[in-house]
C-alpha cells in the first residue's frame, strides 16, 4: 500500500469530468467510494436474498448479526492501532484469555465483577504493548506477534481445558435480545458509534490519525505521542477483552484454543474499509463497512455449504478483488 | 578529453534556477565549482550526473554531442558522481558495496568470497585507502570512511569525469590529505575532476580552474594564482536586490528569549544570544553549520548537552515542544514536508494540529466553531485555494503549504517565532507576502528568528544578524550596515 501522498497532482474542482469510472457527486463531494461500497453490500445481501431460502430468515439474521460482533468489536480496536501506523496482532489471543479468566471467575465471583476483569485482562495486554512500541521504540509487528503467543500462552495456563460456567446469567450477554437486535450487536455499534465520534472529534482522535500521517510533526505541534500511542493500544486491547467476554457468553463455553487468527479477520476489515497500513488514513464507518461485507461474505459462503477451506480461499481473493477496486480509485482521483 | 556545457537552462515547474551555464573542462584538469547556497550548484551536479535533464542547452564530449537521459547515460559516458549524501547499503560489507553484484566467482556459480574481498582491497589500496577493511559493514565505518568508500565505488569503472559534491564537508586531517593526493592521482591519469565545495580555502589549494555562479550564471572564471578568498566572496555575494522586504525600522522591547551558552555534542556549542519583542533577528549559516539543529534544542525537540534557554517570568529548559509551546515559543521547521504538515490530512486538521483544545466544548471539539477559525486563518494568510479546508495539505503549492504551517502556528499566538528556511522552495510573490507578514508580527511585539542560507534575505527582512560556522556563533552585524561578504566570511572564514 502506498499510504503518502509524495507529489500530488494539482487540485481540480471536484466536479471536474475524469476519465474512468462514473463520479457520483453530492453537494460538492465525491461520494463514489461510500456508494461503491453501499453497492457491494446489496449486491452481497441481494444475491444471498434471491438465491437462498435461509438467507432472510429470522435465525440467519440474528446470527449473522451475532457473528458479526467478535470481528467488528476486534475491527475498531485495530483500526485506532492502525491509524497510528501500527498494527496489533495479539487481539486474537486476547479474545481467549479475556474469554476463560472471565468464565474461570464465574464461581466464586459475581458475573459483573468475572466481566470487569477479563475486560482489564485485555486493557493490560494492550498497555504493555502500546508501553513496548512507543516507550522502547520496539516494531509492533514484532511486540504484537510476542504477545500473541505469550498471552496465548496464558490463557493455556490458566486452563487447559474449556471451562463453561453453570450460571445461566452468564449467557445473556452474548444471547439477549434487545427489540429486534440482539444486545451484544448493539454494544458493538455502541463502540463504532462512540469511537466514530472519538476519532473525528476529539484531540486525542485526531491526534491518533496524525500520528499515523507524520509523527514528527505531530510531536513538534506539543502532542504527547507516547501516550497517544499507548492510548490506541489499549483501545485495542479493551476492545479485544470486551469482544472475548462476549463471544464466551455467546457461546457459553470459553476455550483457551478459541480465536486463532481472528486479527486476520480485523485488519481485513480495516483495510477493506479503505485503511492504510501506512497509517493516517481511516475511518470507523468505513471500518464497519468492511465488518458488514466480511460478514456477509462468511454467511453466504455458509449458506451454499462452501466447504470451510474453499472459503478460505475465496475470501482472500475477494479481499484482493476490493482492495484493487480502492487501489485503482485512489490513483484515479 | 573535453567535457563542455553550452547554454545550459534549467527550471522546475516554471521557476529558472539555471539561466544558460556555459562550462567546459578538459582531463587532467580540477574545475572547482563555487556559489552561495540557491547558486544552481546542486542543480548543475544533477544534470552532469544525468539525475536531471537539462531544459535547454547541450552537454558535449569531446565536441560530439550528447544526452543524458538516466545516472546510468552518465556512467556510460564515464561520468561518475559523488553526492554529499552517502548513498552505501550500511548493512552490506565494503566489498559488496564496491562490486555491487560484480563478484568473482567459483566453478558451480557460488561467490568465491576471499577473491571478492582481495579485489576490494586492490580497488582501495589503488586509490589510497588501504586502511579500510573490505569485510566491514560499510555502515560500521566512521562517516569520512564511508565517504571514501564511496568515492571508491565511483572509481572502480574508472571514469574520464568525477565530480565531487562537498567531499571535504565529512573529512578532517590525514582523510583530507588522502583525498587531496588521489584527486593530484586522478589528474595524472587524465581524469576531469569537477569539484564543488564552500571550503574556498581548499578551493584555491587543489582547484586549477574556479568557476563561480549565482543566481543560475557563471559570473566568474579564474585560476587560483589570480585570484584569493575575499575577492570569490565578493562575486558569490553580487549585490543587494531592489525592494522586496519592508522598511524595518526596529522598536526593540523587552528581552522575549535568552539562550546562553547552549551546545548539543557534535552538532553545536558554545550558542549564546538573547531575542526581544518586537524584533526580527536573523541567522545566517551554511548547510552543516548547526543552526536548524540549534533550534530544535531550543525549542525542546532535542535536548541540549549544555547551556540554558530562559524567557522572562523564569520558565524555560524546555524538555519537549509542548512545554516550549506553553512558554510561548512556536518552530517553523525547514522540512514541511517532513515535519511541519500531515500531508494526507486537510488543511483544516494541519491548522488546528498546535490548538486541538481550543475549540472544545466539553469533551468534543466544537466543530462550527473549528470551521470558521479555519476560515479566518485562511483568509488571512491568503491560503489559496480559498475553500481549501478540507484539501489535504499535500495538494497545496508549496508557498501555500508554507502558509498552512504559520497558520497553525499563528493560532497558537507564540511570543517568539523561530522560522527554519521559511522561503526555501517559495515563488518570490508569496516570499514578499512572507517578509510582510513576519514584519507585521514584530510591530505586534513578536520576536521572530529568521534562520535562512539566502544572504539577501537574511540581511533585507532583519533587523540584525547572527552567523553560524561550524556549531558556533562566528559573528553579529546590522542589518543595515552590513555587507553580504562580511557575513560570507564569518560563516565561511576558515578561522573559526
Amino acid at each position: 500500500m502506498t499510504g503518502r501522498l509524495i507529489e500530488p497532482a494539482p487540485p481540480t474542482s471536484s466536479a471536474a469530468p475524469r476519465r474512468g469510472l462514473p463520479r457520483l457527486v453530492v453537494g460538492g463531494r465525491d461520494l463514489t467510494v461510500q456508494a461503491a461500497f453501499v453497492a457491494l453490500i446489496v449486491l452481497l445481501a441481494g444475491t444471498a436474498a434471491l438465491t437462498s431460502d435461509t438467507f432472510l430468515t429470522q435465525a440467519n439474521i440474528t446470527n449473522l448479526l451475532k457473528q458479526m460482533v467478535t470481528t467488528g468489536l476486534l475491527s475498531f480496536g485495530m483500526l485506532v492501532v492502525i491509524l497510528t501506523g501500527g498494527i496489533d496482532l495479539s487481539v486474537g489471543s486476547v479474545v481467549a484469555f479475556s474469554g476463560i479468566i472471565t468464565a474461570g471467575l464465574v464461581s466464586g465471583l459475581p458475573i459483573p465483577v468475572a466481566m470487569l476483569v477479563g475486560l482489564a485482562a485485555g486493557i493490560g495486554v494492550g498497555l504493555v504493548n502500546g508501553t513496548l512500541v512507543a516507550r522502547f521504540g520496539l516494531a509492533p509487528f514484532v511486540v504484537t506477534l510476542a504477545a500473541l503467543t505469550t498471552v496465548r500462552g496464558l490463557a493455556f495456563v490458566y486452563s487447559e481445558v474449556p471451562i463453561a460456567p453453570e450460571d445461566p446469567g452468564f449467557l445473556t450477554l452474548g444471547t439477549a435480545m434487545a427489540g429486534p437486535l440482539p444486545l451484544s450487536t448493539l454494544i458493538m455499534l455502541a463502540v463504532f458509534l462512540a469511537g466514530g465520534v472519538f476519532l473525528s472529534r476529539t484531540p486525542a482522535g485526531r491526534s491518533i490519525v496524525a500520528i499515523g500521517g507524520n509523527a514528527e510533526t505531530v510531536r513538534l505541534a506539543g502532542i504527547n505521542v507516547r501516550r497517544h500511542v499507548v492510548l490506541a493500544y489499549t483501545v485495542s486491547g479493551a476492545c479485544a477483552g470486551l469482544a472475548g467476554i462476549i463471544l464466551t457468553s455467546r457461546v457459553g463455553i470459553a476455550q483457551p484454543s478459541v480465536g486463532v487468527a481472528f486479527e486476520l479477520d480485523a485488519i481485513a476489515a480495516c483495510v477493506i474499509g479503505g485503511a492504510s497500513l501506512a497509517g493516517g488514513r481511516g475511518s470507523a464507518r468505513a471500518t464497519f463497512g468492511g465488518v458488514v461485507v466480511l460478514a456477509l461474505i462468511n454467511n453466504l459462503l455458509n449458506l451454499y455449504g462452501v466447504q470451510a477451506f474453499w472459503q478460505q480461499v475465496l475470501k482472500g481473493l475477494i479481499i484482493i478483488a476490493v482492495i484493487l477496486v480502492q487501489r485503482t480509485n485512489r490513483v484515479r482521483s | 578529453m573535453i567535457l563542455e556545457l553550452r547554454g545550459v537552462r534549467k527550471d522546475y515547474a516554471g521557476v529558472q534556477v539555471l539561466h544558460g551555464v556555459d562550462l567546459a573542462g578538459r582531463g587532467g584538469e580540477v574545475l572547482a565549482v563555487v556559489g552561495a547556497n540557491g547558486a544552481g550548484k546542486s542543480t548543475l551536479i544533477k544534470i552532469l550526473a544525468g539525475a536531471q535533464a537539462m531544459s535547454e542547452g547541450e552537454m558535449r564530449i569531446d565536441g560530439e554531442r550528447v544526452e543524458l537521459r538516466s545516472p546510468h547515460d552518465a556512467h556510460a559516458r564515464g561520468i561518475r558522481t559523488v553526492y554529499q549524501e552517502l548513498t552505501l547499503v550500511p548493512q552490506l560489507s565494503v566489498t559488496e558495496n564496491l562490486l555491487m553484484g560484480n563478484y568473482p566467482r567459483r566453478r558451480g556459480g557460488l561467490i568465491d568470497w576471499p577473491a571478492a574481498h582481495a579485489r576490494a582491497k586492490e580497488l582501495l589500496v589503488g586509490i589510497g585507502f588501504g586502511a579500510i577493511d573490505p569485510r566491514t559493514p560499510a555502515g560500521r565505518l566512521p562517516v569520512a570512511r564511508q565517504q571514501m568508500v564511496e568515492i571508491a565505488k565511483a572509481l572502480v569503472d574508472e571514469p574520464r569525469v568525477l565530480v565531487l559534491d562537498e567531499p571535504s564537508a565529512v573529512l578532517a586531517g590525514t582523510d583530507l590529505e588522502a583525498l587531496f593526493s588521489l584527486i593530484a592521482r586522478l589528474r595524472e591519469r587524465g581524469v576531469l575532476v569537477v569539484y564543488v565545495s564552500h571550503r574556498l580555502a581548499e578551493v584555491l589549494d587543489i582547484a586549477t580552474t574556479i568557476v563561480v555562479i549565482k543566481d543560475g550564471l557563471v559570473i566568474g572564471t579564474t585560476e587560483p594564482s589570480r585570484t584569493d578568498e575575499g575577492e570569490l566572496i565578493g562575486l558569490m555575494a553580487g549585490r543587494r536586490p531592489a525592494q522586496i522586504y519592508p522598511d524595518r525600522r526596529a522598536g526593540r522591547g523587552e528581552p522575549a528569549l535568552t539562550v546562553s551558552a547552549l551546545g548539543r555534542a557534535g552538532e553545536f556549542d558554545g550558542v549564546s544570544f538573547t531575542l526581544h519583542a518586537g524584533e526580527i533577528v536573523g541567522l545566517f549559516g551554511l548547510v552543516g553549520s548547526g543552526r536548524s539543529e540549534m533550534a530544535r534544542c531550543v525549542f525542546g525537540a532535542e535536548p541540549a548537552t549544555s547551556g540554558q534557554v530562559r524567557v522572562p517570568g523564569g520558565g524555560g529548559g524546555f524538555r519537549t515542544p509542548a512545554e516550549a509551546i506553553a512558554a510561548g515559543l512556536a518552530l517553523v521547521t525547514e522540512d514541511r514536508k517532513g515535519s511541519g504538515l500531515v500531508l494526507g490530512m486537510s488543511v483544516a486538521d494541519n491548522i488546528m494540529l498546535a490548538t486541538l483544545r481550543s475549540t472544545l466544548r466539553g469533551p468534543l471539539i466544537d466543530m462550527a466553531r473549528r470551521r470558521r477559525t479555519v476560515a479566518e486563518m485562511i483568509e488571512r494568510l491568503d491560503i489559496r485555494p480559498p475553500h481549501c479546508a478540507t484539501m489535504a495539505a499535500g495538494h497545496l503549492s508549496g508557498g501555500n503549504q508554507q502558509k498552512a504551517v504559520l497558520a497553525k502556528w499563528l493560532l497558537a499566538g507564540p511570543r517568539v517565532l523561530i522560522l527554519d528556511e521559511p522561503t526555501r522552495g517559495v515563488d518570490m510573490a508569496t516570499r514578499v507576502e512572507i517578509y510582510r507578514m513576519i514584519d507585521g508580527l514584530a510591530r505586534e511585539g513578536l520576536s521572530v528568528l529568521l534562520i535562512s542560507s539566502d544572504l539577501t534575505e537574511v540581511l533585507g527582512a532583519t533587523d540584525r544578524v547572527l552567523v553560524m560556522n561550524q556549531g558556533r556563533i562566528t559573528g553579529e552585524a546590522r542589518s543595515d550596515r552590513a555587507t553580504e561578504d562580511e557575513l560570507l566570511t564569518y560563516a565561511i572564514g576558515s578561522a573559526a
